[in-house]
């Protein structure tokens, strides 16, 4: 058992984990955060990224033990009061079907915008495909959650 | 996942100790190659030591004409060094092409070179640039490191600690991503280097990493990809799987070499 202390979602969260205990199950089992989704058991799909310390990482690819006074974000935590231009911007353009990949996909798109905006380089569509390389869908074709991602970095 | 204790020394001395006392210890860094393995089970480890605590294992540094990169530096911050871009901007362009965005803020240099997967792209940058690979304990030369498909010539828990690179000439790589896992179906490091020209081929061969004296050779003679055309890549000792049949991987070679040696 390790003892951690992070911030997940702006409030400090703390427990006794075992070592193996991913990212994705102390956030899914012990903080009941069930946004964050687990699609694959293989690092792929992407369903279950998160910010960890601003970045984007795969939940389910990190040990929680590994993450003592680490800052987590997850989709949960990121409407605040409204809700954040990039789920303004999923809903908008219809970024999505089932929802399943959704959080994730969200995730890896603020993450791209925040890069690309400190970074003063253009988020073209085609950045946009390729930086959604590790996010997989299986309903919507992509062309709107492309859009969506497009549509919200404008705004943000 | 089966259980596993974790530990996170802050020194060497630390993880030298936390690795002997342990029944059966593996050394954790990003975790995105360890971490997929677990979950299969095709590892179970007693114990993770995760080296990510040890001070200046994350370190990039410049001295003259070559920068030492920390054996836990990510490939996000490779990719990103005013540090690796002055000495070898190609490095940091094989390291924006790992992965994904996920992957690349998590994985880190020395997991990759450990793990020596025969389609990973660091191995070919370090063995097309002479690179050093510095452990706790030795230096080793990248023509000495890799020495086979997932095998290296580490010593059980012996430690990288960061890897070496000489400012090359010019260099450049290429690679044919497998579309779904973006691993290399075939990638191709030039390079040249005051010892030489070096071309070396990830994704293809049999034995993991390895290079080319025919390609170093056309090269040495004529940086161009004319020079390339007349190089005879046959498909002996290279991988035939459900991605590519070998005599496809050889020709992927070829088409990669030239590409790298334009990118240079
Ligand atoms: C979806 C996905 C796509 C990927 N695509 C690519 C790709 O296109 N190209 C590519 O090259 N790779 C790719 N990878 C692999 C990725 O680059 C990994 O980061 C890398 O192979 C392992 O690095 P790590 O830091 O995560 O190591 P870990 O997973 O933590 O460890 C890997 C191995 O190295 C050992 N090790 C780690 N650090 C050290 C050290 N300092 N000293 C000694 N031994 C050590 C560990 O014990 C373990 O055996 C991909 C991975 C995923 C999940
Ligand atoms: S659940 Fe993490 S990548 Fe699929
Ligand atoms: S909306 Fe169903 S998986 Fe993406």
């Amino acid at each position: 058992m390790t003892q951690v202390t992070m911030t997940v979602n702006g409030k400090a969260a703390s427990g006794d984990v075992p070592g193996e205990t991913l990212l994705s199950d102390f956030l899914r089992e012990h903080l009941r955060l069930t946004g964050t989704h687990v699609g694959c058991d293989t690092s792929q799909c992407g369903a279950c990224v998160v910010h960890v310390d601003g970045k984007a990482v795969k939940s389910c690819t990190v040990l929680a033990a590994s993450l003592d006074g680490a800052e987590v974000t997850t989709v949960e935590g990121l409407a605040n009061g409204e809700l954040h231009p990039m789920q303004v911007a999923f809903n908008d353009n219809h970024g999505l079907q089932c929802g399943f990949c959704t959080p994730g996909m969200i995730m890896s798109g603020i993450d791209m915008v925040n890069r690309y905006k400190t970074e003063g380089r253009e988020l073209t569509e085609e950045a946009i495909r390729h930086e959604l390389e590790g996010n997989i869908c299986r309903c919507t074709g992509y062309h709107n959650i492309v859009r969506s991602i497009k549509d919200a970095a404008a705004s943000m | 996942m089966y259980a596993v204790n974790y530990h996170k020394p802050a020194s060497i001395e630390d993880a030298v100790a936390a690795i002997g006392g342990a029944e059966e210890a593996k050394i954790l860094a990003g975790g995105q190659t360890l971490l997929p393995t677990m979950k299969q089970h095709l590892a179970a480890p007693s114990d993770v030591v995760d080296v990510r605590g040890i001070s200046g294992m994350t370190d990039i540094a410049v001295r003259g004409d070559t920068v030492t990169i920390g054996a836990a530096a990510t490939h996000a911050a490779v990719a990103a060094s005013s540090e690796v871009d002055t000495v070898c901007p190609a490095l940091a362009t094989l390291a924006a092409g790992i992965g994904d965005p996920a992957v690349r803020h998590m994985g880190t240099i020395g997991g990759s070179i450990a793990n020596n997967d025969p389609a990973a792209d660091y191995p070919a940058g370090l063995l097309g640039l002479g690179a050093t690979i510095v452990t706790n304990q030795r230096e080793i030369a990248a023509d000495d490191f890799f020495t086979g498909m997932f095998t290296t010539a580490l010593e059980d828990g012996e430690i990288i600690t960061a890897v070496s690179v000489g400012k090359p000439d010019r260099a450049g790589y290429a690679k044919f991503r497998n579309p779904a896992s973006r691993y290399a179906m075939v990638g191709v490091f030039v390079a040249q280097t005051g010892s030489g020209v070096r071309v070396a081929v990830t994704g293809a061969g049999e034995d993991g990493v390895f290079r080319h004296a025919g390609l170093e050779a056309a090269l040495s003679s004529n940086w161009s990809s004319e020079a390339v055309d007349g190089v005879d890549v046959g498909s002996d000792g290279l991988m035939s799987d459900i991605h590519a049949s070998a005599d496809y991987r050889a020709h992927l070679i070829k088409v990669m070499a030239k590409r790298a040696a334009a990118a240079s």
